[in-house]
């Protein structure tokens, strides 16, 4: 299939309705199809157990056809409630104004299938977390960082709550990838009309400052005002003040510019910054 | 990468780290039983199974799968043993360390594909009757009390399971070698123990590089022993791979555990202990008590050492006769009892395969050569039933003076006298047309039928056109379903 569609992936969890919310507006802005995806992960369940220690006529043939059973249950009534899921979230994007959004349940780990279906994804929708994280707020889903590092198409990650946004903020910090980005979205209706911040953290140099004007000139073409801003001080908390004080709805960045190694060492960026959002984030490569 | 640490250590602790103690538990017995078989000490068994079990666990290919020391690659030891002593022994296992990681690099973990399944049943029935057969020296020439524990110790670890509420909870193999040691502890009787067998782990392994002299001498010797031992340990890993694959339904990177098979036999001689390969009574027992990660393997090397090396005096004194009944039950447990069954529904010469395995092994005591006439004759078996896929039937042309032949087919080195034989040379034709479009030519024995056929046609002076060469001798060349063939014409060409 030549076409892109907005991917979504739907659990139980509270972040569904969010993410079905999103990924309708998302449909209708960027005009293409909707398909929502459920991710059966076997590996998840704990195994039983019985420790008697001894095989005795047939064992093996008796423990395969018996583990055979066990997942066949299993996997019966995951598919039952992943059904259930994804057509309540179908009816949800039809109130919202999709129409004929399709819906598909894969077995398997949720990074692998995601990557599977990334030739067809022009977007995906995530929620910040899903029904095994625990529960608190600021903790990220498990799977969300494998996800993001595995695929290279653009990823928003929705909060509990989502809501069509009038202003954006979008990171940019003078690299080439954040270049792309720009233009990524110079060239895209999905912000088409919404008010943009265009946020440097940092000291600006006479040579930033002239990309930064670049920028703004370049996404003024679809952006209804576009308001530069020079930030000192640490990434994340500076955003963080910036947002609060201009009522940001939305969050545009790149994602894992540093090297893994620092990633390992201090801690991501990325991920801090996504932990701490409070709004919808939009990671584009 | 820590996502994937947690995934393949740490998402299963509880079971896992309960299924390798249960697992420790029955690998002490095996252990010390299968040394005795190769005619070492029971420490050099324990140390080896301790090592294999904790190196497999970091670089094995296949999370939850046991590796330790195992009766399929004593029972090749025996010899090597006898003539030569342990120092060889040790140097035998490392070099079937190399050996095997050689294997895994060279990507040989696929040359399993040409095991058939009757080979892996008879050389899974084989070991189960070998296992049992190395314990008739223990219940031979001794008095009834050791019958009476053997048969309680069975008992025990059949029935404890039914026990209503702790049945499930412990191990029965446990419990057995429990009762069994506390009763003859009480009774006082003189039977064989396990401190009678020789001895047992006091400290932890120590690096010790074999006593042999390093010379071509000693390769000679060894090198014999090694391949086998790793024909036969990859062998028997592969199989248990493939058997913990079914049962837990995920994937597992064959030749990835053939490096880690040689890693961990490197360590095992380095540390003093025999070869060993994966179990698959252990494996089994392991997935059954809700082992799935590496910390599974971890778990039962650990516990196993710490058992037995701070455990040594009373591991001394389990009766044979309690080692004996444990034994019996894997080997009961290891045998492929559908098999019997199967026999009757699979067709003669997959029973003829799984019988000649199982006779060829227990005969020579090597498993190696069992699997190696078991290839051979399944190999010859698929061969003759391929030949009998030939059919080449005849219409007579409209003039009634020439005949086309159409061949329906594989012709290889096993039809070709039925494809010369099918043309009726002795009729006096003009023209005569072979139809070549539905058969395939496989090999050089093929293509010479083929002009012998020709030829004889010429010389009873008819004369021959041939139709679908190419469609024929698409499977002469070593690259099958590539669409130009130059090599294939330079085969067939000239006709």
């Amino acid at each position: 299939m030549s076409e892109r569609h907005v991917t979504a992936c739907i659990d139980g969890s509270a972040y569904s309705q969010a993410v079905c919310d999103a990924a309708a507006w998302a449909s209708l802005r960027l005009d293409i199809g909707l398909t929502f995806v459920h991710v059966i992960d076997k590996a998840g369940r704990a195994a039983e157990s019985d420790v008697s220690g001894q095989i005795g006529l047939g064992s093996r043939e008796h423990l395969l056809a018996e583990l055979a059973q066990l997942d066949e249950q299993r996997a019966r009534i995951d598919r039952e409630q992943g059904r259930l899921m994804l057509d309540a979230a179908c009816e949800r994007a039809a109130a919202d104004g999709v129409a004929n959004a399709m819906s598909r349940q894969r077995h398997g780990a949720l990074a692998e299938t995601l990557v599977e279906m990334e030739p067809q994804t022009r977007l995906l929708v995530l929620g910040k977390r899903g029904e095994t994280a625990d529960t608190a707020h600021e903790h990220l889903g498990s799977n969300l960082e494998r996800v993001i590092r595995s695929l290279h198409c653009p990823i928003l990650i929705t909060p509990p709550d989502f809501t069509a946004p009038q202003r954006i903020v979008v990171s940019f910090d003078g690299s080439r990838t954040a270049r792309a980005m720009i233009e990524r979205i110079a060239n895209s209706p999905l912000f088409e009309g919404v008010e943009c911040h265009l946020v440097f953290v940092g000291e600006a140099s006479a040579d930033c400052r002239k990309k930064l004007d670049e920028a703004k000139a370049a996404l003024e073409g679809v952006c209804a005002g576009v308001t530069i801003a020079i930030l000192e001080g640490e990434v994340e908390s500076s955003l963080r003040a910036y947002k609060q004080s201009h009522d940001i709805d939305m969050l545009v960045m790149g994602a894992y510019g540093h090297s893994r190694i620092r990633h390992l060492l201090v801690g991501s960026t990325t991920t801090e910054m996504i932990r701490r959002a409070g709004m919808p984030v939009l990671i584009l490569r | 990468m820590i996502q994937s640490i947690r995934q393949t250590w740490f998402s299963n602790i509880r079971a896992d780290v309960l299924a390798g103690t249960v697992v420790a538990l029955a690998l002490i017995p095996e252990a010390i039983a299968f040394s005795i078989i190769a005619g070492v000490d029971p420490k050099v068994g324990l140390y080896a199974s301790f090592c294999i079990c904790v190196v497999i666990a970091f670089a094995g290919g296949r999370p939850g799968m046991i590796s330790a020391a195992t009766g399929a690659m004593a029972l090749l030891m025996t010899t090597l043993v006898a003539e030569h002593g342990l120092q060889y022994l040790l140097a035998a296992t490392l070099l079937t360390g190399v050996l095997q990681i050689f294997a895994g690099v060279l990507r040989l973990g696929e040359l399993m594909r040409f095991v058939s399944r009757s080979v892996v049943t008879g050389f899974v029935n084989a070991l189960a009757i070998l296992i049992f057969m190395a314990q008739l020296p223990e219940l031979t020439d001794v008095t009834w009390h050791v019958y009476a524990m053997t048969a309680a110790g069975l008992g025990i670890i059949y029935l404890f399971p039914y026990v209503p509420v702790i049945g499930r909870m412990l191990p029965s193999p446990l419990i057995c070698i429990l009762v069994l040691t506390g009763v003859y502890m009480a009774s006082g009787l003189s039977i064989n123990t396990v401190g009678d067998m020789g001895e047992l782990p006091d400290t932890l392994p120590v690096f010790l590089w074999p006593e042999v002299p390093l010379n071509l001498e000693t390769l000679k010797i060894i090198l014999p022993y090694s391949i086998m031992l790793t024909v036969v340990g990859l062998m028997e890993s592969m199989m248990t791979a493939t058997i913990v694959d079914d049962l837990t339904d995920t994937n597992s990177d064959k030749n990835r555990e053939c490096r880690g098979q040689g890693i961990a036999n490197l360590g095992a001689g380095l540390l003093g202990g025999m070869a060993g390969c994966g179990m698959i009574g252990q494996s089994v027992i392991n997935i059954k008590s809700g082992g799935r990660t590496r910390l599974s393997t971890l778990c039962a090397g650990v516990v196993l050492l710490i058992m037995v090396v701070f455990l040594s005096d009373w591991v001394s004194r389990i009766p044979m006769a309690a080692l004996v009944a444990v034994m019996i039950m894997v080997s009961i447990g290891t045998f492929s009892w559908e098999s019997l069954r199967d026999m009757r529904k699979h067709p003669l010469s997959t029973n003829i395969v799984m019988v000649t395995v199982v006779v060829v092994v227990v005969a020579t005591h090597n498993l190696a050569i069992g699997v190696f006439v078991g290839v051979l004759l399944s190999s010859l078996f698929f061969a003759n039933k391929v030949g009998r896929l030939l059919y080449i039937g005849s219409t007579e042309s409209a003039d009634g003076r020439g005949r086309e032949y159409e061949v329906v087919g594989q012709v290889f080195f096993t039809s070709a006298e039925k494809f010369v034989a099918s043309f009726d040379f002795k009729e006096a034709l003009d023209h005569v047309r072979i139809d070549l479009r539905r058969a395939h030519f496989w090999d050089i024995t093929a293509v010479g039928a083929l002009d012998k056929v020709v030829l004889k046609f010429r010389r009873e002076g008819a004369e021959v056109d041939i139709v679908g060469l190419n469609e024929a001798s698409a499977t002469l060349v070593d690259r099958i379903a590539v669409h130009d063939k130059p090599d294939a014409e330079k085969l067939l060409g000239g006709h």
